[in-house]
């Protein structure tokens, strides 16, 4: 029984992560066109520049942290996860909310798509494997310049770059989500609004123990502050069992999104 | 079993078989209805499409037309009847079926980011064909629809006609089996359609099936060797061209013109000559089998028009009898 399913099974599986590249591969020749690298540029140098403001401008007045194993470590240090962590999110949401939206809606780029063997679900998937295509190269260049700034050693960058992918998986499928829902490029505003209170109260500032108890519980419920609390165990070099809770954290956050995102796509448009 | 012309610039398979016998049409309908909340878009229809053959949705705005073929493309589900494509079923076997069609969608849906070529080899990616079978498949597509020099440019600079082209030269990429075009020439200019039309005419001799909606009359005439007049969603009348002619409108038509503004105080004047009258705007239609007979009737009667046309009669005359006379937008 085994034997005759699963070779089956795989060879669908296989199929359908052809039809899904073949939708990453699209994106990838608009890339290379000049334009779309500009996007790109200014989507890495965010982050860098709130490290370099508050990071080592407000580490200056603060110095160190201590960290819960009693290790010391400057504040750059602290911050530069959790930028690492916006980073990936802000990267995975550019592309799966506006971008997904405008091929979606204004380009009907997909109403062709569809008229092949493509379905929707190998659609999303396609546009969330380009989603962490370019989440990794800011990941990859950020990375670099915490090794470069003695911020963490370039082993652990190693270990905290695929977590870097997961973080941007976590966002990218419910930013697809999200985009069907879209009903205007006004929606993007409130989008903006709860990025950016992710951003701030991720416990990327400032650790989320500090906050009071029900602002605690609140946060611990948001995927940003699961990507941070990620990444910053793994670029301090601080493990626990704690890390792969926000691990599953995330990707089944990653996995509700693209079901939804899949099953939102056919509703849109297989009318 | 399907026997293909190969031409040399395109490099077709010689035989092609299909997995349905020729007394299976690869498209049959029966019943088929298309609601969409409480507005009913196709409201029971019955066609059968045979291989090879160019069939023709004809109807005016609105009549169906483009819900159908948004269900035989499999991007729609029926809300009734039976629908089979190529002997499968377009809710379960979609994938299957939408590989082996060939689609030009109303409204272009070409890719404005990147180029010319690079729309037909990314598309080609979407049907699992390699990169360096795409690459060739996509640089004789070019060639056939007369693009080689623009294929390294945008799509946005392209004339109507060209996008247009590209559309057909992308639904062709996987080499279908049958290629639906809906309304393939509206909004182009006269060079631009004929254009089309001669390469539409070069598929249908090589025996691709084409599947077309339309709502011109010459391009129905002209390539459509069945079709059906559908109006309201529903089919009124179903034939080839000539057919639909012979049953639905006189062998000539006689168009006259009065100076005068009363036009229909000559309908009275007019009766019993020819099969049937029609007043217009700007002109009366006098049916008649022998027009010249029926003009010098008409001068018998010492009415003086100041113009007289006899013309042959064509698919605009039984398309405007059968749909009435009202602009439906």
């Amino acid at each position: 029984m085994v034997t005759l399913v699963l070779p089956r099974l795989a060879a669908r599986a296989e199929q359908r992560f052809q039809r899904a590249a073949a939708v990453t591969g699209r994106n990838v020749t608009a890339a290379r066109h000049f334009g779309y690298w500009w996007v790109l540029v200014s989507g890495f140098f965010e982050p860098v520049l709130y490290l370099l403001s508050i990071g080592v401008g407000v580490g200056a007045l603060i110095k160190s942290f201590t960290l819960p194993d009693g290790r010391v470590i400057p504040y750059a240090a602290f911050v530069a996860p959790a930028m690492l962590a916006a980073s990936a999110m802000n990267g995975a949401l550019a592309e799966t909310t506006m971008n997904f939206f405008g091929k979606m809606k204004y380009l009907r780029l997909y109403d062709g798509v569809l008229a092949t063997p493509v379905k929707p679900f190998e659609i999303a998937l396609g546009e969330l494997m380009w989603a962490l295509v370019r989440g990794s190269i800011y990941s990859v260049a950020f990375l670099g310049l915490m090794v470069a700034m003695g911020l963490t050693s370039a082993g652990w960058a190693l270990v905290a770059l695929p977590a870097t992918v997961i973080v941007g998986l976590a966002f990218g499928g419910m930013g697809m989500a999200i985009a069907t829902y879209v009903r205007s490029w006004q929606d993007f505003d409130y989008i903006m609004v709860v990025q950016f209170a992710l951003f701030l109260f991720s416990g990327t500032f400032a650790p989320a123990g500090s906050y009071p108890l029900v602002m605690q519980i609140v946060v611990q419920l948001t995927p940003l502050y699961h990507g941070v609390e990620l990444l910053r165990g793994l670029t301090t070099g601080v493990l626990g069992w704690g890390l792969l809770g926000h691990t599953a954290y995330l990707i089944a956050f990653a996995s509700i999104g693209l079901a939804i995102a899949s099953r939102r796509m056919a509703v849109l448009l297989y009318k | 079993m399907v026997l293909r012309k190969s031409l040399a610039d395109l490099s077709y398979p010689r035989v092609r078989v299909l997995d349905v016998s020729a007394a299976e049409p690869l498209i049959a309908a029966h019943g088929l209805v298309k609601r969409f909340g409480d507005f009913t878009a196709v409201a029971g229809i019955d066609v059968d499409v045979r291989a090879g053959e160019a069939f023709g949705f004809l109807g005016p705005n609105g009549a169906g037309k483009s819900s159908t073929m948004r269900m035989i493309g499999c991007v729609s589900a029926p809300s009734g009847g039976t629908l089979r494509i190529l002997g499968m079923d377009p809710v379960r076997d979609g994938p299957a079926i939408r590989a082996r069609l060939g689609v030009c969608p109303q409204q272009d849906s070409l890719d404005q980011d990147i180029t010319v070529r690079e729309n037909l080899t990314v598309y080609a990616r979407y049907f699992g064909i390699s990169r360096r079978q795409a690459r060739q498949r996509a640089d004789e597509l070019l060639e056939f629809v007369q693009l080689t020099e623009r294929a390294n440019d945008k799509v946005e600079p392209l004339s109507g006609g060209m996008k247009r082209r590209l559309t057909i030269a992308r639904a062709l990429v996987n080499d279908p089996a049958i290629v639906l075009l809906d309304e393939p020439t509206t909004g182009l200019d006269p060079q631009a359609r004929h254009l089309v039309w001669e390469r539409l005419f070069q598929l249908k001799q090589r025996g691709v099936t084409l599947v077309l909606t339309t709502h011109y009359m010459d391009e129905a005439e002209q390539l459509c060797d069945r079709l059906v007049v559908m109006d309201g969603g529903r089919i009124g009348a179903e034939g080839s061209p000539r057919q639909l002619i012979e049953r639905y409108a006189t062998r000539e038509v006689v168009e006259l013109r009065f100076s005068d503004a009363t036009l229909d105080s000559y309908l009275g004047k007019l009766e019993g000559i020819g099969e049937r009258l029609e007043l217009l705007p700007d002109r009366i239609l006098l049916y008649a089998d022998d027009g010249d007979l029926a003009v010098a009737a008409v001068h018998e009667r010492q009415l003086r028009p100041s113009s007289v046309l006899v013309r042959r009669s064509t698919l605009e005359d039984v398309f405007l009898h059968l749909t009435g006379r009202t602009l439906v937008d």
